[in-house]
């Protein structure tokens, strides 16, 4: 079963060092624990392009689709048998990166040819 | 007949969890559990009275759910996965002892109350999913529409299954966190019917306080070492005793002081003080449902309210603030506190709490009348007003309106209990 955490985000601050080997440490946790499908830190909502190809011709729009005061940050793709498990991990994730996150379960798909790392 | 009615009403109470708990287990899936549990009831009411009750109604009922579920199953697979539906029908676990049934409806109950669940969806599953009550019974009882709450519990079951919340006994190093979600549910459900919120609804409902004691008897039976299992219990008791006592045949509210000690129900209180005894000799450290269930057996223990030992009372709730430092465990500190020490004293207490209770009717309450023996009654009156604007229960606005009517001809002065 895959879940993707959200890190949500309401500053404009990337993380802070300590905050990002807390996020190492984290991951390496993951890692050795066969929850690591993937993670990811991401570049501010300013730097979003949205693309609208449904009407023949692609349309560009500079930003995010949707303004508001919190956004994604980042996220980690985790593998864990339940819920239970996973919000164990997320809590953790949260306490590490030092900001919110959000649980949510992946339709049927299978992610293992992505865990190469 | 009426036996015939009486036998299914009571395998309602007995069986329904079970069943519904057995089906979640065998197929894994929630929804299907409880429309195949549905079904198989409705099966009883018809057949029952023609055939006659069958000599294991438990068993027969499982037995006609799980034939429900599996006509479900193949129905939806028609066109499907073969190999998943055989997978889905083969009860590959072997058959229970009755201490694993117990140990499938701890489950249910465990999934119901899952954290990750709002508190109102937890209510509602558990009184559908445990309790075994319709969804417009327990929309009657929420005063919510019919089909918000269907939705309610529906959108509860997709998330169970799509988020895979795991139908379990959490581990030991969850469990008492869990366990105390649990009692929060039934809790809710306790107070709801005993000071229903709603102008529209009698005073008190007796169809949930009896709910809410039958399934924390159920969680007690499951649980019997657990302290505040066994203290939620007693204080749902010891409150539920002194019911009929606590609305006049006119409908308003009797506050415990003005209470016919005569009409509350002995064997409850006898059953409440048993647990509460019992809890005092394990000489663990309590939570804070075994020290609620304490402060009510003191009362229940007075024959008389004069007799009240307030300075045990009191004692009891410094050792509740100590663990929950709520507003609302102050206030009921400081109603106390003004018979061991007075209103003016209670009074200063209850002004500190401002910040946090303007919006709740009971501060208003309290003020009132902590004002009214003190003979302030310009400012009580004020303070029963904004207290009846807040109150939602019929039973409770009745009698604020008589006090704060009676406040021209009170001279109460001395601050003695009235």
């Amino acid at each position: 079963m895959h879940y993707l955490v959200s890190v949500i985000d309401d500053t404009a601050g990337l993380a802070t060092p300590s905050e990002m080997a807390a996020i190492n440490a984290f991951n390496d946790r993951l890692k050795a624990e066969g929850h690591w499908v993937f993670a990811g830190g991401l570049g501010s909502p300013s730097t979003a392009t949205v693309i609208d190809n449904r009407g023949g011709e692609a349309l560009f729009t500079d930003g995010p689709f949707l303004e508001s005061k919190e956004y994604l940050a980042g996220f980690w793709i985790i593998e864990a048998p339940d819920l239970d498990v996973t919000l164990k991990l997320a809590a953790e994730g949260s306490k590490a990166c030092n900001r919110k996150v959000e649980i949510r379960p992946f339709l049927g798909v299978d992610l293992q040819p992505f865990r190469g790392e | 007949m009426i036996d015939v009615r009486e036998a299914i009403t009571r395998a309602h109470h007995e069986e329904w969890a079970r069943v519904v708990a057995a089906l979640t287990r065998r197929f894994g899936d929630l929804d299907i559990a409880e429309e195949a549990a549905a079904e198989a009831f409705a099966t009883a009411v018809e057949r029952w009275p023609a055939d006659g009750v069958p000599p294991n109604p438990g068993a027969w009922l499982t037995t006609t759910a799980n034939r429900k579920a599996i006509d479900r199953i193949r129905r939806e697979n028609k066109r499907g996965d073969k190999q998943k539906e055989a997978q889905m029908l083969y009860d590959d676990d072997p058959p229970e002892s009755p201490g694993a049934i117990d140990d499938e409806r701890l489950r249910l109950i465990f999934t119901c109350c899952h954290p990750a669940l709002a508190l109102e969806t937890r209510v509602a599953l558990t009184l559908r999913m445990v309790g075994g009550l319709t969804v417009p019974e327990i929309a009657r009882a929420f005063l919510v529409q019919e089909t918000a709450m269907g939705q309610r519990i529906t959108r509860a079951k997709a998330k169970i299954k799509a988020a895979r919340i795991p139908y379990r006994v959490p581990s030991a190093e969850d469990f008492p966190a869990r366990v105390s979600g649990v009692l929060a549910v039934l809790y809710l459900v306790f107070n709801e019917g005993y000071l229903a919120t709603g102008p529209d609804t009698d005073p008190v409902r007796h169809d949930l306080t009896a709910e809410a004691i039958r399934l924390t008897r159920l969680i007690r039976a499951l649980m019997p070492q657990d302290g505040e299992v066994a203290g939620l219990l007693a204080l749902m008791l010891l409150t539920e005793a002194r019911r009929t006592a606590r609305v006049s045949a006119s409908g308003e509210l009797v506050t415990l002081d003005e209470q016919d000690r005569g009409a509350w129900d002995v064997a409850l209180v006898a059953e409440g003080h048993r647990l509460v005894r019992e809890r005092l000799a394990a000489g663990v450290a309590p939570g804070p449902y075994q020290i609620l269930a304490a402060i009510n057996a003191v009362h229940t223990s007075a024959r008389d309210v004069r007799d009240t030992d307030w300075s045990q009372v009191v004692a009891l709730y410094d050792q509740l603030v100590r663990l929950d430092p709520s507003p609302i465990i102050a206030l009921n500190r400081a109603i106390a506190v003004a018979e061991l020490d007075g209103p003016e004293v209670a009074l200063a207490a209850v002004d500190r709490l401002e910040d946090k209770l303007a919006g709740y009717h009971a501060y208003h309450a309290t003020r009132a009348d902590l004002l009214r023996r003190l003979g302030r009654s310009q400012k009580s009156r004020a303070a029963y007003d904004k207290a009846i604007e807040l109150a939602g229960n019929t039973a409770e606005t009745a009698y604020l309106t008589r006090r704060r009517d009676q406040l021209g001809w009170s001279t109460t002065v001395d601050g003695s209990p009235t």
